[in-house]
């Protein structure tokens, strides 16, 4: 068992902000300032993310095997939900099909999950087009070690909007936000 | 856990001197955890008020120690923790229950009977007429 934030008061509030700036500017490369030392498959910047945003409030569902679930639960305290009932899911392989998470209602969007997906590497060059509200034009994200068929996935999810799912991708110790506004195309 | 809980920092300290090294998981951290009562200890339970609490645990070579004290003394709570994590370890168990727990648990069990004593001299019976028919 490893221990969770240095400072944890201000290593969850330094994560929360990043977290707040990176779905601000959707496709933006965001540093985390401060993070834990989490057991493997978990990465630096998920493990952040989660102790920031998990409590014994928010089912949490992922992907880690045993001694990542002793590591949230311990850190966190939240239970631990299959992946439909999850507030946020930590996938550090292929996430469950998108469509099958809870993605809020009509009447209450906000209770769409929030989806932790970590990916081997994040560049800011040609590879993805990003394009809706908080991007000016279009901003260029390279996404190495995304899901076969992520990027179409998602999609389908758009026209069930407002519902939907937002997606945190973590690579090392630095996080990219795709709140569920924002369009992707792939460019190849 | 209980004997560690309630004994003095100051009591703990010398001990934990020579313990192997460890890593803090968790805390110390102050936080408040609610005393629950029972009206003539058999009613219904009511919340009777919240205590401050500290908790603390610790990584000493793989095992984990939890501390749970009453009050503030992060000291204390940690001190608890470290050798809660050593007596968990079957080497180093017989001689700090030797050396450690049982003249903590003596002396507490002294002040307790010591307490006991005193409050028993100056017991009030109450009665009533309908008591003595």
């Amino acid at each position: 068992m490893t221990p969770g934030f240095a400072e944890p008061v201000l290593g969850a509030q330094s994560s929360f902000r990043a977290m707040l700036h990176a779905l601000s500017h959707p496709g933006r490369i965001v540093a985390l300032p401060d993070v834990p030392q989490a057991p493997a498959p978990l990465g630096p910047a998920m493990a952040a993310l989660a102790l920031a945003l998990c409590d014994a409030d928010t089912p949490l569902w992922h992907d880690g095997g045993a001694a990542v679930a002793d590591w949230l639960r311990f850190h966190t305290g939240a239970p631990l939900a299959p992946a439909h009932a999850a507030r946020f899911l930590a996938a550090t392989s292929a996430p469950p099909a998108l469509a099958g998470l809870a993605l809020g209602s009509d009447e209450a969007p906000q209770d769409g999950a929030t989806l932790l997906l970590q990916v081997s590497a994040l560049e800011a060059a040609a590879g993805w087009s990003l394009s809706g509200p908080g991007i000016e034009t279009t901003t260029a994200l390279r996404v190495s070690g995304a899901p076969l068929g992520f990027v179409a996935e998602r999609a389908a999810l758009g026209a069930l909007f407002p519902r939907g799912l937002d997606i945190m991708l973590c690579a090392g110790r630095h996080i990219v936000g795709l709140p569920r506004t924002t369009i992707i195309r792939e460019e190849r | 856990m209980a004997v560690l809980a309630r004994a003095a920092a100051d009591a703990l300290r010398p001990h934990c001197a020579r313990l192997p090294p460890h890593t803090r998981l968790r805390g110390p951290e102050i936080g408040l955890v609610m005393l629950r009562g029972r009206m003539g200890g058999d009613g219904a339970p009511f919340n009777l008020t919240e205590a401050t609490a500290t908790r603390c645990t610790v990584d000493m070579a793989g095992r984990m120690g939890h501390a749970t004290v009453l009050g503030r003394d992060m000291e204390k709570a940690e001190l608890a923790a470290m050798l809660d994590a050593a007596l968990q370890d079957p080497a180093l168990r017989p001689a700090l229950l030797a050396a450690v727990i049982a003249p903590l648990a003596a002396e507490q069990a002294e002040r307790r009977a010591r307490d006991a004593r005193r409050a028993e001299a100056t017991r009030v019976q109450f009665f009533t007429m309908a008591t003595m028919r």
